[in-house]
């Protein structure tokens, strides 16, 4: 909606400001500063850090030397995963999971706002509302457990139903090839309802009159969603698909992780998952920063270029 | 504030347009969001009709639309484990002061960076807003905690609890929009400093958003995992998701093996019955307190999107 407001609003470049003004204002305004501490030492400790312990990345980790005692060699430990025999197994697989689960999650909420959003009934749409916001409260570990329940071959109800219709069971969990599905699935499941909310607030701020003319011209409810609502959330869309877009390597940790088995880990085991197990199941710090760094590296790389064709294409951007 | 009374303007095309194709599409639309309904509530209404059910029924894995054979034994083993009861009472320690000092460092930073009369604020902003897209990763981030001595105490899940640059930019999104620059130059006429103007006038006038923070945060610290999976080791600190994880993903559906020798035989097959009515029943009391609540506290969840929306 009114993203750009928030900026220019209340003049947001005071860069002219003469240096006399500004050491007034700091003055008469110290208190704000002292506000901003608790924010400005969490950040910086916690998330400036880890940054300055990248360099881990590019030397071989000695506890007893500490990060700036450890000897430094250069792109070893990148070589090393470059060549490793896992290393394409990791990229497809992370790039896989989360291509497949934005292609799927990221329509969805989108099509349940315009499901919603035409629901003539409001106490349909209210409870419709309630109803699927619910899952997003749910905690990973409790929906991958109902996920180990549901689909267990030998109690889940949905076994008992692949069985009455004459099938064989489905070891979902234990077969590679349905990590993915369950995975997106469960996902979409969790999130579109509260995906939804944001599309909701952008469908509101639809001109009425822009509906009225359409009707009056005999426009269908579908002519009138193509050619007026979606144009509208269209912003909207585009700020969203750069978020996930530049977020395709860092696919859950958390998710995948308790996902997996000793049986899926042939699609299952991805970028992230691999780094906490090289580096904090087997210590091995250094190749584990690099893993992550090169990571984080593709990562912000994309968020940059995903913003820049989105700012050529489309006109809306992150910045 | 702007999610109140929309589709008004909806109602009265719907009776204007009449044509067929439109009815088609209402049916559809109606088909299509009963089938949603179904699919998002089923599973919920299921894990508690089974927890509620005798054993023999839930293990064939039938499809239950009520409970069968109604009983609390599920529940009665549940109260039983101490790791649920150790988990809980930790889970609310960490969720009570983490959102306590996260909400204080969000709100006092979000108000300061709403300032356009602080200078520097466009630096800071960006510094911060740079953490969401890049970081040092995990062994780094590891390591600073380590280094910090934090590792393996409780301190670190409090510290962890939820101050976030996307809280504070929804904190910030919010006083630029609802505290006009002309009240705190009034406050400052008549003397007031900023602390006691924050204190006296922003606070009360920031309900909603303050609302919307402590949810955020409470949620995030009740549902949290991989803090502590990282930096905890004792057991008795464990919140209750890594408990939850043992149970529900691991199959060690019980406590120890000490708990398991002192059981007869009769006991034994007894408890390995129970074992997946026991899982719905962990589900249940583990989820209850936020599934129960969230209907009530609607409005501000949604609010909080909104208010994020506003910088994308």
């Amino acid at each position: 909606m009114a993203q750009a407001e928030i900026y220019s609003a209340k003049g947001a470049a005071k860069g002219q400001r003469k240096r006399q003004r500004t050491l007034k204002l700091m003055r008469k305004n110290w208190i704000l500063y002292l506000f901003l501490l608790p924010a400005i030492a969490y950040i910086g400790v916690f998330h400036y850090g880890p940054m300055y312990g990248i360099q881990l990345a590019f030397r071989d980790f000695a506890p007893s030397l500490g990060i700036w005692g450890s000897p430094f060699v250069g792109m070893k430990y990148f070589d090393m995963f470059f060549s490793s025999p896992r290393f394409s197994m990791l990229l497809s697989n992370t790039i896989i999971l989360s291509v497949y689960n934005l292609l799927l999650s990221f329509p969805a909420p989108i099509l349940l706002a315009l499901i919603l959003h035409y629901t003539p009934n409001l106490h349909l749409k209210k409870f419709a509302q309630t109803v699927t916001y619910a899952p997003h409260f749910i905690s990973t570990v409790v929906l991958v457990g109902m996920l180990n329940i549901f689909l267990s071959p030998s109690s889940g109800f949905i076994n008992s139903l692949i069985k009455a219709l004459g099938m064989e069971p489905i070891y979902f969990f234990g077969e590679a090839g349905w990590f993915r599905h369950v995975y997106v699935l469960s996902d979409i499941w969790q999130n579109a309802g509260w995906g939804s909310i944001i599309y909701m607030a952008a469908l509101t701020a639809v001109s009425p009159e822009l509906h009225e003319a359409a009707i009056i011209d005999g426009a269908t409810k579908l002519q009138r969603i193509y050619h007026i609502d979606v144009p509208t959330i269209m912003p909207t869309m585009v700020i969203l698909l750069i978020m996930s877009l530049s977020n395709i390597m860092s696919i859950g940790f958390e998710k995948t992780y308790l996902m997996q088995t000793s049986l899926n880990l042939t699609t299952s085991e991805v970028i992230s998952t691999y780094t906490y197990k090289v580096g904090l199941m087997q210590a091995e710090y250094s190749y584990s920063t690099a893993i992550g760094l090169f990571n984080n590296v593709i990562n912000f790389t994309l968020l940059i270029v995903v913003n820049w064709a989105a700012r050529r294409l489309s006109g809306s951007s992150l910045w | 504030m702007m999610m109140s009374k929309k589709a008004a303007p909806e109602k009265a095309p719907t009776k204007v347009n009449n044509c067929t194709q439109d009815k088609v599409f209402m049916v559809v639309l109606h088909i299509i969001l009963a089938f949603i309904l179904v699919m998002v509530i089923y599973p919920l209404l299921f894990v508690v009709f089974a927890s509620v059910s005798d054993p023999q029924y839930v293990n064939s894995g039938a499809l239950l639309l009520y409970p069968k054979g109604f009983n609390l034994l599920g529940y009665q083993q549940v109260f039983r484990d101490q790791r649920i009861l150790i988990g809980y009472a930790n889970t609310i320690y960490y969720t009570v002061f983490g959102t306590i000092l996260a909400v204080a460092v969000n709100m006092m930073a979000g108000y300061s960076l709403s300032r356009d009369d602080l200078p520097g604020r466009g630096i800071i902003m960006a510094l911060f807003v740079f953490t969401m897209y890049f970081g040092g990763g995990m062994i780094p981030f590891y390591l600073i905690v380590r280094n910090l001595h934090l590792t393996n105490t409780r301190a670190i899940l409090v510290l962890l609890g939820g101050t976030s640059v996307y809280n504070m930019i929804i904190v910030r999104s919010f006083f630029v929009s609802t505290i006009p620059r002309e009240l705190q130059e009034a406050a400052e006429i008549d003397g007031c400093g900023i602390a006691r103007f924050f204190v006296s006038i922003v606070m009360p006038l920031s309900k909603a958003i303050t609302a919307v923070i402590v949810l955020y945060c409470a949620v995030g610290q009740w549902n949290a995992y991989f803090n502590a999976l990282i930096f905890i080791s004792d057991r008795d600190k464990f919140p209750l998701q890594i408990f939850l994880r043992e149970i529900l993903l691991t199959a060690k559906t019980y406590e120890s093996a000490e708990v398991l020798s002192t059981l007869s035989g009769d006991d034994l097959a007894r408890m390995q019955r129970m074992s997946e009515v026991t899982k719905y029943g962990v589900i249940v009391v583990s989820t209850l307190p936020i599934i129960a609540l969230y209907p009530f506290l609607q409005k501000y969840f949604v609010k909080g999107v909104m208010i994020g929306s506003l910088k994308g």
